[in-house]
């Protein structure tokens, strides 16, 4: 226990330590926010959606949770050669209690920079249709920011060189942004894209999101939730079991 | 204290450790000295369970490496070739995570903290960021945290790498001294010849996975008739320059000498 306590602590000090890396972080869901939000805006009014800014703000959160996760998953292949993962792995504690630590750890820096980007979102005109909303939400965002965390360690322990970087940017972290439903509604979709769109864990995310924020829900909160539970749980599982297997 | 046995380590078609066999007694310091790529990190990270060997057995104070890695990983302390600390924390609690991951009781951990940072003269900088670190002082923070929980056995993988001379020549009076204040076997690896005689008890020289040759430095000297340390260890491994492929870690090596992390 104290084991895991400290490795969570651990990413948490980083986390909030790194400035620089807060604010550069906040770029790409900004871009989103302000480029697509206000440019996209008018078209989906004249479509009869409503509010553009309304519908995608839960998205954006959804993405920064995503990015936020992945990178520190991405940033472990790094930590297994140069960094503090092979002092803990040759440590007499036990593989699970160091995944957990990490895992738990990224994903409280996830659900951070959500919550950072959830403000920004505010500011930016976003309104919650009920404040008491709002920690059931968050409920949801942890859930997503443990789904992705526990993914990233997964691949983590999983890829051996740098290059592998770009085939997960390409290959995972892009197509669950753009299949989630973060930026589009999920009615009336050609049926291929909706069915991929029903294979992407971050959809049943942002959906649960959206649903307790503003409301709308395509597939309602309860099935969100009981997906993304389901989904959390195996991907620990995966994750644990990707990360027992390191061989530095 | 270490007892290895016929062990073989291979990765797809490559043997790198091919059927290596040593002892090391308590209290001593011994050197693995060979080229670049002749087995000497496989060996240490198979002694720190962090490799399976393919066969043979691995002995840490009379305990199976492979079939007791908990046990062993409490008796060993290890200093890796690439940097293992944290260089966003500082360097107290670097020292502070590793007394938790091995079970050191809160209490004890403060003194002995204090008292390793002292002996590496790291006491003024402990509330310092690792990354504001020389190259030195890093290696020495590694050491003296892995001995924090006062292990039996103390692995040093190329502890002198990219030093200058000055933080060499101090770390190895350090290392030679550490046996009296601690009583710790010393196991270490190195290519430099200078630096294996002058530190330690006995050497094992290692070629293409296999030793060639173990005993005191004027042992050496003596089974191959020469009058210097380099002269024994060209005599035993030849004059060839090996050809060797980039594994993955050395390109990230290559890239972290770019961004000097």
């Amino acid at each position: 226990m104290a084991v895991v306590f400290v490795l969570w602590l651990r990413e948490l000090k980083k986390y909030l330590r790194s400035r620089v890396q807060i604010v550069a972080s906040l770029g790409t869901p900004l871009m989103y926010l302000g480029v697509l939000g206000f440019g996209l805006g008018p078209v989906f009014q004249r479509a009869g959606e409503g509010n553009y800014l309304q519908f995608m703000a839960p998205g954006v959160i959804g993405m920064t949770l995503l990015f936020t996760a992945m990178f520190s998953g991405i940033a472990m292949l790094w930590d297994r050669q140069f960094g503090f993962l092979k002092e803990t792995l040759v440590a007499p504690v036990p593989r699970l209690a160091i995944m957990i630590g990490r895992t738990l750890g990224g994903a409280t820096v996830a659900v951070l920079q959500g919550a950072l980007i959830f403000v920004v979102t505010l500011i930016a005109g976003f309104r919650p249709v009920s404040l008491l909303a709002v920690p059931l939400a968050f409920l949801v965002i942890a859930l997503i920011a443990v789904i992705f965390s526990a993914l990233a360690t997964a691949i983590g322990s999983s890829i051996k060189e740098m290059q592998g970087f770009q085939m997960v940017m390409n290959f995972l972290v892009l197509p669950t942004f753009f299949l989630s439903g973060a930026i589009y509604p999920l009615e009336g979709l050609p049926r291929v894209l909706g069915a991929l769109t029903r294979l992407d864990p971050l959809t049943y995310g942002v959906d649960g999101v959206r649903g307790l924020l503003i409301g709308r829900t395509h597939f309602g909160v309860v099935l969100d939730v009981a997906v993304l539970v389901g989904v959390g749980v195996l991907f620990v599982v995966f994750g644990a079991w990707r990360f027992s297997k390191i061989e530095a | 204290m270490i007892r290895v046995q016929h062990v073989v380590k291979t990765f797809g078609k490559v043997t790198a450790v091919n059927d290596v066999s040593f002892d090391v007694r308590a209290g001593e310091i011994f050197a693995f000295l060979g080229p670049n790529g002749a087995g000497k990190t496989t060996t240490i990270k198979m002694l720190t369970t962090l490799l399976r060997p393919a066969t043979g057995s691995l002995e840490l104070d009379g305990l199976d490496v492979t079939t007791h890695p908990m046990e062993v990983r409490k008796r060993f302390g290890v200093v890796f070739q690439d940097p293992s600390l944290d260089s966003e924390l500082t360097a107290w609690e670097n020292m502070d995570i590793h007394g938790v991951l091995y079970h050191v009781p809160r209490h004890a951990r403060r003194a002995r903290c204090e008292v390793l940072l002292r002996m590496f003269e790291l006491w003024d900088r402990r509330d310092d960021l690792v990354k504001t670190f020389s190259g030195g002082m890093k290696r020495r923070l590694e050491i003296a945290r892995g001995l924090l929980h006062t292990p039996k056995v103390l692995f040093l993988d190329e502890p002198t790498l990219g030093l200058d001379p000055q933080s060499r020549n101090q770390m190895w009076t350090r290392v030679r001294n550490l046996r009296g204040s601690e009583g710790v076997t010393v196991f270490l690896t190195t290519h430099y010849m200078d630096e294996a005689d002058r530190v330690a008890d006995r050497i094992a020289v290692i070629d293409h996975g296999r030793i060639v040759a173990t005993g005191s430095s004027a042992e050496l000297k003596q089974q191959t008739g020469t009058d210097s340390l380099e002269a024994a260890f060209l005599a035993l491994t030849g004059t060839t320059i090996r050809a060797e492929s980039a594994t993955a870690a050395d390109q990230m090596r290559q890239v972290a000498r770019v961004w000097r992390r």
